[in-house]
């Protein structure tokens, strides 16, 4: 049994003491919490309120929240500098083979690992760990070096190839949730007579659905956020994605000072993000939870 | 069967791990340009990076003040605003969306903003110190605070680790709460007795993994400063340098930028080494099994 907690116990709370410093302490919670929220929230509030601010306005001091009025037209002028839709056409693409090769790749490895015994199995797994850890600089130019020996710079293979030969973490999320699913189950298709591969695509992974929709959105936030991949892959302006693209929109020389515009650009290139941050928040969440707890 | 089920990782790992580990050791021994096959010349380059690099020096000491800064912010502010929330508040589910949600916007978009969160002249943080009567600051062109500026910045990412310890914090049974109040224990002895205790593991894996990603930092600071790392080279950080030498000179000085690579590698390692070995004496694993 619980015990009753002080707090919740009638006598205090009848003690206007007690009661006023309950008050000022939840008055003083949520006063941080609101301070802390403004906080987080105003870059963003910002970006959003001065892509419609005509140029000026931008450049007051202190700063002003609110458009004198109301200019739509920096996203039509920022579209002519900024080739919105061939960037968007690649990054999407390149999200979308990428999420396809991670789930694929992730949830047949990671069920090799979960209901398998092989030799070398829990070495195997811990070299998986291991990989975590190992530096993105480290790998960089040998994988760079290949890319360009076998003519793969200024195509999109370099940012979706990986994607099929498994990811390690995603495995992890992946491999963890396969273990948590009963083996009696599994034994009862096998009895039924299903082969291994049935059981996989039949029984597993329908089962293992709130892993992979967790891996399919850590795998869009990372393809669709990449920068350091296709700013050494891709040269052509043609293959640019929406980073690359909104980097040489805000860095191109003469263009320094059109904050309105830029902001206008960054906020075509959020939106699509926070829509499905919107959409699919509890995953989003989980998907933090599960990578605090890897080791 | 099961290693025909994880073979996939195995070519995987093979290409994109153990061929990347051990070329960029051997290739830190040679002068390589990727056009012209690689030279070797030994210890050349591990030389020179410690005896003829004033930049090395420079970047690994900004990357320092990034690492401890970042790593703090994000440990300190994080546990705080999880204790924050896990204090039975309304609009749990609110409150956790909105600090999370700047750290799902795009690296690029962020630094676009943050150009502007910094500006001296009409900037948001300027604009808020001026109101509360502090004095303000040129954060992009003042040697001494311009990584400081990108400290200020990596408070966007709190939420991530934020939501991490919220969800350790509710992890922790009531009872032990219960047990601890009728023992007299005020809310700071709780704290300091009951939550901070079985929170050391996930404060112990929030740090690895933090300190590991700190060490990387590369992205925002390209983007905020053109690939300079300016102003002269205050905010130039480790990845930064390494990326120069590879991609940014003429000819490409890939042996060179390799040889920065396995340095920064060690240096990884034996952080993690140290955490990791350090780590027995203040985590606290309940019933002696992995907690995580």
């Amino acid at each position: 049994m619980t015990a009753p907690s002080v707090g919740q116990t009638g006598f205090l709370q009848r003690d206007p003491i007690f009661r006023l410093t309950r008050i000022t302490g939840r008055l003083l919670l949520y006063g941080l919490l609101i301070v802390m929220s403004l906080w987080f929230l105003a870059p963003l509030f910002w970006m959003f309120m001065s892509s419609f601010m005509p140029l000026d306005q931008v450049g007051v001091f202190p700063v002003q929240w609110i458009p004198r009025v109301w200019m739509p037209e920096n996203f039509t002028e920022a579209l002519r500098f900024w080739n919105f839709g061939t960037t968007f056409r690649n990054t999407m693409l390149i999200t979308l083979f990428s999420i396809v090769g991670d789930i694929g790749s992730c949830t047949i490895v990671a069920y090799g690992f979960a209901r398998f015994r092989f030799p070398y199995r829990d070495t195997l797994f811990l070299i998986l760990l291991a990989t975590l850890m190992l530096p993105f600089a480290v790998r960089l130019i040998p994988v760079y070096a290949a890319y360009e020996a076998i003519g793969w710079i200024d195509t999109f293979y370099p940012l979706i190839v990986p994607n099929f030969f498994g990811n390690a973490f995603y495995i992890f999320i992946c491999r963890q949730f396969f273990l948590g699913i009963p083996q009696d189950l599994l034994d009862a298709a096998k009895i039924d007579g299903a082969s291994e591969v049935r059981i996989f695509t039949k029984v597993m992974i329908p089962l293992a659905k709130p892993a992979i929709v967790v891996i399919a959105i850590l795998s869009f936030q990372n393809s669709w956020n990449d920068f350091l991949g296709p700013l050494i892959y891709l040269k052509d302006p043609d293959l640019h994605t929406l980073a690359i693209g909104l980097y040489k929109f805000t860095s191109l020389p003469g263009q320094g000072g059109i904050y309105n515009q830029q902001m206008a650009a960054s906020t075509m290139m959020v939106l699509p993000v926070l829509i499905v941050f919107f959409l699919f928040q509890k995953q989003f969440i989980q998907g933090a939870n599960i990578s605090g707890l890897k080791g | 069967m099961g290693l025909l089920f994880i073979s996939p990782w195995i070519v995987g790992v093979l290409l994109f791990s153990l061929f990347p580990f051990v070329a960029s050791f051997l290739l830190s021994f040679t002068k390589y340009n990727i056009v012209q096959p690689p030279e070797w010349i030994g210890l050349d380059h591990y030389n020179s990076i410690f005896t003829d690099d004033p930049l090395f020096l420079k970047s690994l000491r900004n990357t320092g003040v990034y690492v401890g800064g970042s790593v703090t912010i994000r440990i300190v502010l994080g546990f705080a605003l999880a204790l924050l929330l896990n204090a039975k508040v309304r609009f749990l589910g609110l409150w956790r969306t909105l600090f999370y949600l700047p750290s799902v916007v795009p690296i690029v978009a962020l630094s676009v903003i943050w150009l502007y969160v910094l500006n001296a002249r009409a900037g948001l943080l300027n604009s808020l110190l001026y109101a509360i009567g502090l004095p303000r600051y040129r954060w992009f062109a003042d040697p001494d605070i311009a990584m400081i500026g990108y400290l200020i910045m990596s408070t966007t990412w709190v939420g991530v680790t934020m939501v991490i310890f919220l969800a350790g914090l509710q992890g922790i049974p009531e009872e032990y709460y219960d047990a601890a109040k009728i023992d007299g224990a005020n809310v700071f002895q709780r704290l300091r007795r009951v939550t901070i205790p079985l929170m050391t593991p996930t404060i112990y894996l929030n740090i690895l993994i933090n300190i590991i990603n700190a060490f990387q930092v590369f992205t925002q600071v390209f983007i905020m400063t053109d690939g300079t790392g300016g102003p002269r080279d205050a905010t130039r950080t480790y990845v930064l340098h390494l990326f120069d030498h590879a991609f940014q000179y003429l000819p490409p000085q890939m042996g060179y930028s390799s040889a920065l690579a396995w340095i920064l590698f060690m240096i990884i390692f034996f952080f993690t080494a140290v955490i990791v070995t350090t780590s027995q004496r203040w985590v606290f694993y309940q019933g002696g099994e992995n907690g995580a």
